[in-house]
Formats: C-alpha cells, structure tokens, sequence
C-alpha cells in the first residue's frame, strides 16, 4: 500500500517560514491570501496490503520520528 | 573524572568539546553514535554540529541512534548529561527535556557572541559560580525553544530555566533576545537538574587569545562540583 501523511505545524505555533512565502506572493501581485503554513509530505510505500494495518504502523511512525507531536500534527490524506 | 563526548555523523564541536573538557582535568573519550554502551562517565556531552545534515528535523535523526538508549538509561539512572547546540536540539527530540528547537524567527543564521544570565546555581553545573552573567558565542539556524502554555508554567514552577539570553548587566528583555525564544530561554534542565541543554557554545571560550575565558570558569567550576 501507499500510505500518504501530511505533517503540518499546530495553531499556535508560529511559521515564520510561512510569513515570508505570504509576504513574497503579495509582493508579487498575488493578493488577498490570509495566512500561508508550510508543512511536510512522505509518501510511504509498504508491503503491508491490509489498510487498516498499516495505517496503523504509518500513525506509530509519525507518532515516533516523523511528528514531533509538541508542534506538529500528522493526517492520513490517502491510503492505496 | 571521566567524560563521554557523542559523535554523530555531522557533529562539528566534538573535538572542541574534547580540547575543552581534557584542558579543565577531565579524561575524556570520544564515543561513536553506533557504540552500544558509553564508557563509564561522570559527564556525558552531546555536541554541537549538524548530526545527520539536519535531516527532518535538527536532532531527530540522532536522537534515535544506536548509542542514545545507553545515554536515556545514563541520565534516567541521574547520570550527568549535557547537550550543546545540536546537542540540546538532540536532547528535546529523545524526551530527554521538554519543548522543542524552532527556526530563527527572524529566519537568519546567527553566529555571534552573546551574554546569558545563570538563572539557577541549585544544581551541579552552575553551583558556586562566581558569576551571574557569561559570554559564550551561538552559532545556529533552529535555537527559538517553544513549548506550550502550560508546559512553560511547569517549567517555570520546577525552576528549570538554566540560562536567559541577557546583556552584560543580567537584563532580559527583547533586545537581547537574539532567536525568538520562549522567555529568551538559552538553556534549561530535567526536572531533577541532571541533564541540561543549552545553544550557546562554552567549549568555544576557552582561550583567551581566541575568543574568551568565559567557558573556563564554566568548566573550572563543572569539574570541581562533580569531584
């Protein structure tokens, strides 16, 4: 299966790599945005056929290296 | 006394930390990340540096490296443990402190001299510290320490703030807050004030005609509270 996560950073923690992008788009004419957050894409592909499992095994990897759950959170966006 | 310094793959300040901890008395040994067991130590040190190119996120690649078990079972045991730079950033991503190393807010690499203020002498590292205020130099691109409202208060409460980024005089206010930290935090410690974390640099203040002596009276110090 092909298991996609995004990783995103939480509310309250600020982005300031995200300001930037924001500040650089509307200095090129790109108006109207309200906010920019960066985040993270993996794309993990396991022998695992069975879903749920290795959604499962994906949640226990973000849980243990690929979030770092004081700033971040991690979402399932597609399962394959 | 014995020391252990922790070389990853990208750590840059090992060998300064290893000038710095045999000029002050301590029999220091270089342990390779891949090691099991770190040698029996009264000090273990994680260095500054770029561990695994910043991969992910600076120290996460590194905090799950062969040799760290041996060094969570060392500070969990109260083993002395202190991470510089990327070593702190090591530390917050093995649960070994709380909160974490954002980028620079004002996104820029800083390398510079800094004055920190010692905010707690009720533990081994500062104890009997004739100062309150020291210059040690940062150099880094993710040194901002955040963490929630509430683990803050913790923090606070438990007095495990160890170091603020401060002027010569000990005032801790915006202007001397050089990375964005949480409170200018520079450096805090466990709960129970075995394992500290700082980003600035002591290793690098040993040397007068170089740099400063303020990382020898850091180091004098260290190595007679833990006689």
């Amino acid at each position: 299966m092909k298991i996609s996560v995004i990783i995103t950073l939480k509310k309250d923690v600020l982005d300031p790599q995200g300001k930037v992008i924001h500040q650089t788009l509307n200095g090129m004419g790109f108006e109207n945005i309200n906010e920019i957050r960066q985040g993270k894409y993996f794309q993990i592909d396991t022998n695992e056929n069975d879903k749920k499992k290795a959604e499962e095994k994906v949640e226990d990897m973000c849980n243990k290296l690929l979030a770092n759950l004081v700033i971040e959170d991690y979402k399932i966006i597609e399962s394959q | 006394m014995n020391s252990s310094v922790i070389t990853f793959p990208g750590s840059n300040c090992d060998r300064d930390m290893d000038v710095a901890l045999k000029k002050f008395g301590f029999k220091n040994k270089m342990v390779w990340h891949n090691d099991i067991e770190i040698p029996k130590s009264d000090l273990v040190v994680l260095p500054g540096g770029f561990s695994y190119g910043d991969y992910l996120r600076c120290g996460s690649i590194a905090s799950k490296s062969k040799i760290m078990q041996s060094v969570i079972n060392f500070a969990k045991g109260g083993g002395k443990v202190m991470g510089i730079c990327n070593g702190f950033q090591i530390l917050v991503e093995s649960g070994l402190l709380p909160g974490v190393l954002l980028r620079n807010k004002n996104l820029e690499f800083i390398c510079k001299n800094v004055f920190v203020k010692v905010n707690n002498k009720d533990n081994l590292y500062f104890k009997n510290l004739k100062r309150n205020t020291l210059e040690f130099h940062i150099a880094h691109n993710e040194g901002n320490y955040f963490c929630s409202n509430e683990q803050i208060k913790v923090i606070d409460s438990n007095n495990q703030i160890a170091l603020y980024y401060s002027d010569v005089n000990g005032n801790i206010n915006e202007n001397t807050n050089p990375n964005g930290s949480i409170k200018n935090i520079a450096g805090i410690f466990n709960k129970e004030k075995n394992i500290l974390g700082m980003m600035p640099h002591p290793e690098r203040m040993i040397d007068p005609a170089l740099s400063g002596e303020d990382g020898s009276i850091f180091f004098e110090n260290l190595i007679n509270n833990l006689k």
